[in-house]
């Protein structure tokens, strides 16, 4: 069983649930950027969570199937087509040998996960199989995939038919809440700083890729100081240190960038807080463009919304089982 | 001194040691995560040391962020209670082919973004830290030995810190605007620290010369990556050794073979006497590293 790439889609890369452990030496945790949908995929079609995936970027690709397969598209609202007629997401679905998977026009949210039964088999790379494209290695070849490329499929049996409830699927507004807890070096913004990062509205750009969300919008105040020794001339510098994933720094206090799952693991610019782990998937589907709130909340409100989003998760789990 | 700690929302605690760097900043965050390590906790998904920072990331679905906090506050306690200060590590030898025509062939090509678009990065380091010329800038370079003070950003990649007093350590600030390419295993710098490129790709570093020794390898093709894809860990102290060109191609064929060896030594570094008289100590790690 393999799947041939007739159209490569857009950024279209295999991610799993990640690759935790080497944060220190540099290696961030990829994975799928939107592990709720990708999850969902992999259910649909009766993988095991850590099961590896298809993720693409806007665009999805042009998949033929050269073997009878069972898939289910999720993540981004983008039409379906199999065989150039239409077929629903957040349903699995049965595939013919020689049977061709293709997209249309995105509608909303970013980021499209294609799930098969038996999962993309490639190799695992320190212990994951999401490829970490910065250092060439993981996925398919280390790279991005391209036209040409044959996908391995491992051995699965999934069950055409099912699908997931409409009140279990993300919807994708153009205006939305990201909350984020404050801290990391939010004590260099001064009082205007503070208030222009949580109290307006910034806006997506079209940087946002899976290493990092780029906004405009407003302009951070920094206050003024003698920079200390290491730490670069820019009030936004700091002595280099490590990023946390989802931690918003603001390079020249102009432009926060939200840090993904592909992740620089560190750097000279000051965080002035981190989005929420519960939040980090609302991200992921953000299309450039979107108005994001920033919403301070503390941790306890941070873990009881990682506690909810977990327990969507199990609901929706459950549903498909 | 007190050490700032900040959530960084619920899968990460980082411990600010100082704003500004300092080796015994450095030393604390190796100290610190070493300690961790060793403790194996079960939920401390990955333990960071950065220049002078720690940090720490965890699954708050297998242990409560206030139990981390306690955790890592009685790391640092333990370092604080006047104990010795030593790092279990090791020192190396890397060669660089300093003022090379790689690196200044891509400068040439970035000269626009470049504080003086007239001079080579080099030359422009020697001035900043009234060196007379960049022989003497790369002899001050070369030296003294450095401490992998946190490797990151990509891949791989460390930063490096000179051990020696604060009067000598050598600054320069980045490029004006970033390039957008830079050799791989560039040696570069930027602010008070050397950088080495583990992957070809943008960078704001000044560039001073090449290594022909690869620090990163996920094909882990030779003996001195059997353990891991990447080579460089922190706490790792390295002395740098000028080469000219033919011994860089000479070094480049017994990489290509698969033959060359880095030269290293296990080492135990001591805070309280380097301090005491850092030339002297520092003399001390190259015996280890040269003897025999």
């Amino acid at each position: 069983m393999a799947i041939e790439v007739i159209e490569p889609g857009l950024a279209t890369s295999i991610q799993d649930e990640g690759r935790p452990g080497y944060y220190n030496v540099g290696v961030p945790p990829s994975g799928a950027l939107d592990l709720y949908s990708a999850a969902a995929a992999n259910a649909l079609v009766g993988n095991a969570p850590s099961a590896a995936v298809i993720e693409s970027a806007y665009m999805g690709p042009k998949l033929r199937f050269t073997e009878p397969a069972v898939i289910a598209v999720t993540g981004a609202d983008i039409p379906v087509l199999v065989n150039g007629q239409s077929a629903p997401r957040w349903e699995s679905l049965d595939l013919n040998a020689g049977d061709e998977l293709s997209f249309e026009i995105l509608a909303g949210g970013a980021r499209i996960y294609i799930a098969v039964a038996g999962g993309i088999d490639v190799p695992l790379v320190l212990g994951s199989r999401s490829l970490y494209a910065l250092g060439a290695f993981g996925g398919f070849q280390g790279r991005a995939l391209q036209t040409g490329d044959v996908l391995p499929v491992g051995a699965g049996s999934g069950r055409p038919g099912l699908s997931v409830p409409e009140a279990l699927r993300p919807e994708f507004p153009k205006e939305l809440d990201v909350r984020i807890v404050l801290g990391l070096y939010d004590y260099r913004l001064t009082d205007e700083g503070m208030s222009a990062l949580v109290d307006r509205p910034w806006q997506l750009s079209p940087v946002a890729d899976r290493i990092g969300f780029r906004y405009a919008g407003n302009a951070l105040q920094w206050k003024e100081r003698e920079q200390p020794f290491g730490a670069g001339s820019d009030p936004s510098n700091i002595t280099d240190a490590g990023y946390p994933v989802g931690s918003i720094q603001v390079p020249g206090g102009i432009e926060p960038i939200i840090l993904h799952r592909d992740a620089v693991s560190g750097g000279g610019y000051a965080q002035v807080g981190t989005v929420i782990s519960a939040d980090m998937d609302v991200v992921a589907q953000s299309a450039p463009g979107t108005l994001a709130h920033f919403v301070p909340v503390t941790l306890e409100e941070a873990l009881e919304a990682r506690a909810a989003a977990k327990a969507r998760r199990a609901e929706m789990i459950a549903a498909l089982s | 001194m007190s050490s700032r700690y900040s959530w960084g929302a619920d899968e990460h605690l980082v411990v600010q040691i100082t704003e500004d760097m300092r080796l015994e900043s450095n030393f604390k965050a190796m100290a610190m995560a070493s300690d961790l390590e060793s403790q194996e906790v079960d939920g401390l998904t990955d333990i960071c040391p950065a220049n002078a920072s720690l940090l720490v990331r965890f699954d708050p679905d297998r242990i409560a962020p206030a139990e981390v906090e306690r955790i890592v506050r009685e790391a640092e306690d333990r370092l604080e209670g006047g104990g010795p200060q030593v790092l279990e590590t090791r020192i190396f030898e890397l060669p660089v082919w300093y003022n090379d025509p790689y690196t200044n062939e891509t400068g040439a090509r970035f000269r626009d973004r470049h504080q003086t678009p007239d001079k080579t990065d080099l030359e422009f380091a020697a001035l900043e830290n009234n060196l007379p010329t960049v022989e003497a800038f790369i002899e001050a370079h070369s030296g003294s030995p450095w401490i992998t003070s946190m490797v990151g950003f990509v891949a791989g990649l460390p930063f490096l810190f000179q051990m020696v007093p604060q009067e000598r350590q050598l600054e320069v600030p980045k490029y004006v605007r970033p390039r957008t390419d830079t050799p791989k295993l560039t040696v570069g710098y930027g602010g008070c620290f050397t950088a080495i490129y583990s992957v070809r790709g943008a960078g704001g570093y000044q560039m001073f010369g090449i290594t022909p020794v690869p620090i990163f390898d996920p094909a882990q093709s030779s003996a001195d990556f059997e353990d891991s894809m990447f080579f460089f860990r922190p706490g790792d102290i390295v002395k740098f050794r000028p080469v000219d060109e033919a011994e860089y191609r000479e070094i480049e064929r017994e990489v290509e073979a698969g033959a060359y060896r880095v030269r290293q030594r296990p080492v135990t570094f001591d805070l309280n006497e380097y301090e005491k008289d850092p030339d002297a100590y520092n003399a001390r790690l190259l015996e280890v590293l040269y003897g025999n």
